[in-house]
């Protein structure tokens, strides 16, 4: 049997403020990893990687990172994804920062 | 001070408008993320996790008071209010935009900075030691040549798309601050029996994956020889030197696979072919660019108040005994400004902290202020009776921590929390560790321990030469923390010992404070540093503070 599909979200730095982004469902990008699109099918990943990769004027460095269904939307398997949609631990900068702000 | 010429300023202007005209063109879509980064890089400017990064150089890690405001301009118009400060002599700033960097360059060319081959594989900013042009065991002013060096290797035609990265310091003193024996090339101004000056030429050194340390390749280079032999070193190197493997690229691993001898043949061949061309318009230059380094006029006043405060206020002399240098000026103190407040990041500075420094730089050091690859700031000539109106002012801005060469004075690399490239954070464990051994009041006591911490195995932390290094790793998907022990950054140069298993991040910080619990217990007196006791006793009495259960479990 083939292994199971980890689900994953598509998410780069955007083109001109650098931060974290994230590929949406309706196909805008999203600051916020809980309102990203979580892809559980493999090929269905591949071809949202692959049109996500073509908008290379708006996003950087496009890859699929792995994901698991929260309560609030899809939430990091991995420390650096998490880093990744927070900011740094040293100071509220980054997404904890804009959130403080919302 | 170097002060630019109308050609340098003329090139950098040049420099600038093209890679503003770049950022445009990537912005309007006639560039592709493939044809910019490499440009990008090449004007200092990294993506990272959360931001793009523009890291400015600090050559020969030398500033002014104007530059240094030039700098919190910076930090404030298109940053967070402050910077970092890193091993390599650089300062990094976080959180640019990228239609930001063009207008941040052209605010730094005004005050003669740049951030040309700050990154990319290209000879990188030189750097030095940071005591340059004060320090008492010093035989000369390495910062011509470092000058000289960094007008040679800017835009060089034939080094910039190289292998690999090439780094090289210079030091012209005794004692090496300048952890030369991990550079590519190190030049090392020396005397020889008749009194000469020359130049020691190291090879090879570097940290990294493959950590090596850096070998004599001219015990006594002529000084007029200088720029033809390193040119001669570089370009052999970059004929040579290995491509197909990126990790195995970098001049160590060429001097390793094909011996010190055979590449010294080698240099001798190109140098014997380059000589004649450099027809002697390098040593006019050097001559023109020494005169721009005079030394300031020192003056010659009493110190009495810097002995009244030093005997009346404990705080002062704390500061004084550990921040505090021989100058080679009499009267005179080379003065270094932690930025590694317990708790607080090593090496950043907010633009308040930094304008502060240029000030106390105008009034009191000659307008002179140096950053060291120990993440910290330099006075370099401060008169006695200054320093208590300097630890005054310093002390207004929060920068009067009295921990120099202590055990909180920790080189850490920016790791997982800005880095791209990490494997774990290294920040929160220097805050940690630092805020440690201030709770336990020991770290007087502990005297000179140097901690180092890199995020990754790149290794810009110097984790491998520190006393106590540590290696943040990811394992199966956690942050993991590998221990080294005995290594050096001096001229005594030498690579770390791994002591054992790694250890988790929430167990990092205990595992150092029963390491260092131990060396207490070991030592000799305190006279016998964590360096000097490692060397005695080896590496097992140290592992059975560091494994307790492991030696439980032996018993
Ligand atoms: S050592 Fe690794 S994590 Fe640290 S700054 Fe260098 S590349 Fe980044």
């Amino acid at each position: 049997m083939a292994r199971a599909f980890t689900p994953k979200v598509i998410t780069a730095n955007a083109l001109i403020e650098g931060d974290v982004i994230y590929l949406a469902a309706d196909d805008s990008w999203t600051r916020n990893l809980c309102m990203a699109e979580l892809i559980t099918d493999e090929a269905h990943a591949q071809l949202r990687l692959l049109d996500a990769e073509r908008r290379s004027n708006e996003a950087v460095g496009v890859y699929l990172a792995d994901a698991v269904p929260g309560g609030n939307g899809p939430e990091p398997t991995h420390f650096r994804e998490d880093f990744r949609r927070k900011g740094p631990s040293n100071y509220a900068h980054g997404k904890q920062e804009e959130a403080n702000h919302v | 001070m170097y002060k630019y010429n109308d050609f340098d300023a003329a090139f950098l202007a040049e420099r600038n408008r093209q890679f503003r005209a770049q950022v445009e063109r990537r912005i309007a879509g006639n560039l592709t993320e493939d044809e910019f980064k490499p440009l990008r890089l090449m004007n200092g400017l990294y993506l990272q996790l959360h931001a793009y990064m523009l890291r400015v150089a600090i050559p020969y890690g030398t500033l002014s008071g104007a530059q240094m405001d030039q700098l919190a301009l910076l930090a404030d118009k298109w940053d967070k209010g402050y910077g970092h400060f890193t091993t390599r002599q650089n300062i990094q700033y976080n959180w640019p935009k990228l239609t930001d960097v063009p207008d941040m360059l052209d605010a730094l060319a005004d005050v003669n900075l740049h951030a040309i081959q700050t990154s990319g594989n290209t000879i990188r900013n030189v750097t030095a030691d940071h005591f340059a042009g004060a320090a008492a065991d010093e035989i000369e002013d390495p910062r011509p040549v470092a000058e000289l060096i960094r007008q040679w290797s800017t835009d060089h035609p034939e080094f910039q798309f190289m292998g690999r990265k090439f780094k090289i310091a210079v030091s012209g003193a005794a004692a090496d601050r300048a952890v030369l024996k991990a550079h590519d090339l190190a030049v090392r101004i020396v005397r020889d029996d008749t009194g000469q000056t020359g130049y020691q030429i190291l090879v090879g050194g570097g940290l990294g994956r493959t950590p090596m340390i850096g070998k004599v390749l001219n015990d006594f280079l002529p000084k007029a020889d200088l720029l033809p032999y390193i040119e001669a070193v570089v370009s052999v190197w970059n004929q040579i030197g290995r491509r197909d493997n990126k990790y195995k690229a970098r001049i160590k691993i060429t001097v390793h696979e094909h011996g010190l001898d055979d590449i010294r043949s080698r240099v001798e061949e190109r140098f014997a072919q380059l000589k004649p061309t450099f027809g002697g318009f390098d040593q006019d230059l050097l001559m023109q660019i020494e005169a721009h380094f005079a030394a300031p006029a020192f003056r010659d006043a009493p110190v009495a108040s810097f002995d009244r405060a030093y005997d009346s206020d404990p705080l002062f002399r704390s500061w004084a005994d550990t921040n505090l240098t021989e100058h080679r000026a009499p009267g005179y103190a080379i003065v270094t400004v932690s930025l590694k407040k317990h708790g607080e990041t090593p090496g950043d500075a907010t633009s308040d902290q930094m304008r502060a420094l240029a000030a106390i730089a105008r009034q009191y050091g000659h307008d002179e202020l140096r950053i060291s690859h120990e993440q910290n700031v330099i006075l370099p000539h401060v008169h006695r009776s200054d320093l208590p109106a300097v630890y005054a002012a310093l002390r207004a801005v929060d920068l009067h921590t009295a921990n120099i060469g202590l055990v909180s004075d920790i080189i850490a690399c920016p790791g997982m929390d800005y880095c791209a490239l990490a494997t774990a954070r290294s920040i929160p464990v220097a805050q940690q560790i630092a805020t440690r051994f201030d709770a336990l009041k020991l770290e007087h006591d502990i005297g000179h321990l140097q901690i180092k911490i890199s995020g990754c195995i790149n290794a810009c932390g110097h984790h491998h030469v520190g006393h106590i290094g540590i290696l943040g790793l990811d394992r199966a998907g956690v942050e993991n923390y590998q221990i080294t022990l005995g290594g050096d950054a001096t001229w005594d140069a030498a690579i770390g010992e791994r002591a054992g298993p790694g250890f988790a991040y929430d167990e990092i910080v205990p595992a150092i404070e029963r390491l260092v619990r131990g060396y207490l217990d070991m030592r000799q007196g305190p006279g016998e540093t964590f360096l000097a006791a490692y060397r005695r006793l080896g590496l097992a009495p140290f592992k059975a503070y560091l494994y307790p259960e492991a030696q439980a479990n032996a018993a």
